[in-house]
């Protein structure tokens, strides 16, 4: 059962990955480890800072293949 | 390998190595005789799936060994050496990711029309060059430039492709790169817009159908803004059903006789109703529309991959498409040129993508947590995304080539009428039938298949095709409806994100000159800079609607030349790398394929300009058409004096570009020739940035 739900975690990380959204869990767990002193981002601002990040300002990013 | 085997017995050594090797032997002897099969059938139809096994043995081979090779005596990857990911870990760009996840990631973002348009266009010289190139081409070639370019990039911080060539090759080569990448991407938002065109005009249900997904994907994208936040699967999923009810919707809107006036449109309206989507899309919130309509083109994309496969397998269909046909002579209909060079610039993105360099050195670089996992990240994606041209191949080629060279030839060849198409495919050598090309029509649904260029339509028929043999014929006109949506709606997101992305280059470009440009939040530099950005494709887009010459085959052949010339450059940067990196012995590794092509595009380059005929070279084609004019005679297929002014103009424009395209490629080439000698010359030097130097032993 722990490897379905394992495997069924990579599925969902993977298919969120493909449109851009990295895995909430893994930013939460880097800001506990390395800046408990900053108030992490909720999980909607999270994911509004990864979709302004895909389609970025910076003019990276956002872009697929033809 | 077999030195490190240190058992002395002869026999146990014998049983071991059998145990490490004997499986991929097996592979090995099934995939030669399945290519055997395809490459020495003659005159009899052969299975698709012996295509499919010649493929993925192939593949599996290669990936076992060859990749292992340049993965570990090449690239000398090290789980020792500390991936950017990780140094520099933020826990939003910077990421340590599962390979497979992050293989996910890269494979969505490589993945696009391209291999599924190219094959299908070069299916006019039959199944076996086209096989031949898409899986040699990928292995040695398009595989080793995703992946080397992927290990490079992760050594540099996840530098781009751009800034990696400006800091070995100098100012001038990174600038010309930069330029030369803009110009590239306005042609490929071009041609992939034009695709779109070709499928949608004078289709109301094709029309329709993706006319639904702009308010399915807005309603998306309110509720993820205000109802639900943060939940893709959900939105994902009420997105993709209302999709479906939009793809069987459309055939009751196309029998309508008040709605379906609306929906059918003419090339040139759906190339205005492009461009000017193009402009609004690209300058509304990015949450309102781009994000969701991501979200369904997105797993659309991968869902449609993995049911094609599944399909394939089950159908067994057998290949209609002779091995060879006549027009490897460069006659063909669909476009001109020989097979040396025109087959390699064709193909394209399933075999090597030059654009690929630029996503293997743009977001995955960043989230790579060990070095060795960019083997199957770099490599293995573009083994799938080859997979992925062999089946669009495959669908391409189960057609009837009467069927297929009435919906690729130019209308000037084939007409406008069953009849008028029959008897001039018959005469092309491929006996094509009235009845039976009318009755095509039918059943997918479409008032006429004559003439439906782009490889998009062909491609959706042949998949038709597959799936109704599976299914039932009754579904055909639903299964060709949903795979034009599905090419549609992928398309779309590409041209309104290269838009975005086209736009914010041009203000940082401008923003050099004027500063107050690169405010990318302020509306008028941001509306100037999009509306420059979407003219530039706009204007190719709408050369290639209104082109009597077809248009596809011309914008393809520019946009997949320019595509290798980009591979050719991104080889030649690994090759300059490697040989500063005192790995010059192994510099045949990307060497070889950037020499490879860069004779070809820079061979096909020179044809398109200056070769006499003017089915092939621009200056011919402007010059025979403006000595027409001239002369007051009209010059087929065009029907008016403008149109034949319109193909002189046409004419000297894709000449200059493709003269542009060939003067970049060589600059930056000779640049980097020019690195490298003076790198094998100087005893010290080293890849600025790679810490995988390591002084000679």
């Amino acid at each position: 059962m722990a490897e379905l739900a394992h495997v069924l975690k990579l599925v969902r990380d993977g298919a969120r990955l493909m449109v851009g959204v990295q895995s909430y869990e893994a930013y939460l767990t880097h800001m506990r480890a390395h800046h408990p002193d900053r108030e992490p981002m909720t999980e909607v601002e999270f994911f509004e800072n990864r979709m302004k990040a895909q389609y970025g300002e910076a003019g990276k990013g956002g872009f697929r293949c033809c | 390998m077999f030195v490190l085997d240190m058992d002395w017995r002869a026999g146990e050594k014998g049983r071991a190595m059998l145990r490490k090797h004997g499986i991929w032997i097996l592979v090995a002897a099934l995939g030669a005789v399945a290519l055997g099969v395809v490459a020495l059938s003659r005159g009899e139809q052969i299975n698709a799936l012996w295509m499919l096994t010649a493929a993925v043995c192939t593949y599996l081979v290669a990936y076992r060994y060859y990749s292992r090779f340049v993965a570990e005596d090449v690239a000398l990857l090290s789980g020792n050496r500390v991936t950017p990911a990780v140094a520099q870990n933020d826990g939003l760009d910077y990421v340590p990711t599962n390979k497979y996840v992050l293989f996910g990631h890269h494979f969505a973002a490589i993945a696009g029309a391209g291999p599924l348009v190219g094959p299908v266009l070069a299916a006019q010289l039959g199944y076996l060059p086209s096989i031949l190139w898409i899986i040699i081409g990928a292995v040695v070639g398009g595989c080793v430039q995703d992946f080397i370019i992927l290990v490079m990039s992760t050594r540099r911080g996840g530098r781009s492709l751009g800034e990696m060539i400006r800091e070995e090759f100098g100012q001038v080569a990174g600038v010309t790169a930069q330029i030369g990448t803009f110009a590239i991407m306005i042609i490929i938002l071009a041609v992939l817009a034009l695709i779109v065109v070709k499928a949608l005009a004078h289709s109301p249900w094709g029309t329709f159908t993706v006319a639904a997904t702009v308010p399915i994907a807005i309603l998306m994208g309110l509720y993820t803004r205000f109802i639900q936040p943060a939940r893709i699967a959900e939105v994902s999923i009420g997105g993709f059903v209302l999709m479906m009810l939009a793809t069987v919707g459309g055939q009751y809107v196309a029998a309508s006789p008040t709605l379906a006036p609306w929906f059918t449109l003419t090339e040139v309206q759906v190339c205005w109703v492009l461009i000017i989507y193009g402009i609004v899309a690209s300058t509304l919130p990015v949450w309102l529309l781009l994000a969701p309509r991501g979200y369904l083109s997105t797993f659309m994309k991968i869902g449609v991959i993995v049911l094609l496969a599944i399909g394939l397998v089950l159908a067994r269909p057998m290949l209609e498409m002779p091995a060879t046909t006549k027009f490897i002579d460069g006659t063909g209909p669909v476009w001109t040129g020989p097979v040396f060079p025109f087959l390699f610039i064709t193909i394209a993105c399933g075999a090597v993508s030059g654009f690929h360099a630029l996503i293997s050195s743009g977001t995955t670089p960043k989230q790579i947590a060990d070095e060795r996992d960019a083997r199957l990240i770099g490599y293995g994606a573009m083994l799938m995304e080859s997979f992925v041209a062999v089946m669009a191949l495959i669908s391409a080629c189960v057609l009837n080539p009467s069927i297929y060279f009435t919906m690729n030839s130019p209308g000037a060849v084939v007409g406008t009428t069953a009849e008028s198409a029959a008897t001039a495919v018959t005469k092309m050598g491929f006996p094509a039938d009235a009845q039976e090309i009318k009755h095509t029509a039918d059943q997918i649904g479409e008032a006429s298949i004559i003439s439906r260029a782009g490889g998009a339509p062909t491609l959706a028929v042949g998949m038709a095709h597959i799936f109704s043999r599976v299914i039932g014929e009754h579904l055909m006109a639903f299964w060709y409806h949903f795979a034009i949506l599905f090419e549609a709606l992928f398309i779309l997101t590409a041209v309104d994100s290269g838009t975005r992305s086209g736009r914010f280059m041009l203000q940082d470009l401008i923003g050099g000159a004027i500063p107050a440009f690169r405010r990318t939040s302020a509306l008028i530099p941001n509306l100037v800079a999009t509306t420059l950005c979407v003219a530039a494709w706009g204007f190719f887009l709408y050369q290639g609607a209104t082109d009597p010459l077809g248009g596809v085959n011309t914008l393809w052949p520019l946009f997949a030349l320019s595509n290798q010339m980009l591979a050719g450059i991104a080889l030649t940067f690994a090759t300059v790398a490697l040989i500063k990196t005192r790995r010059a012995r192994f510099a045949w590794v990307t060497g070889l394929p950037a020499v490879w092509l860069l004779i070809c595009t820079m061979t096909a380059g020179l044809m398109k300009i200056f070769s006499p005929d003017p089915a092939l070279g621009f200056v011919a084609q402007a010059r025979a058409y403006s000595a027409a004019i001239a002369e007051g005679r009209f010059m087929g297929p065009a029907k008016t004096v403008d149109q034949m002014r319109q193909i002189v103009q046409n004419g000297w424009v894709d000449a200059a570009l493709c003269a542009f395209f060939v003067v970049m490629t060589l600059v930056v080439v000779l640049i980097g020739v020019k690195t490298a000698l003076a790198a094998l010359k100087d005893a010290d030097a080293t890849a600025r940035l790679d810490p995988s130097y390591v002084p000679s032993i």
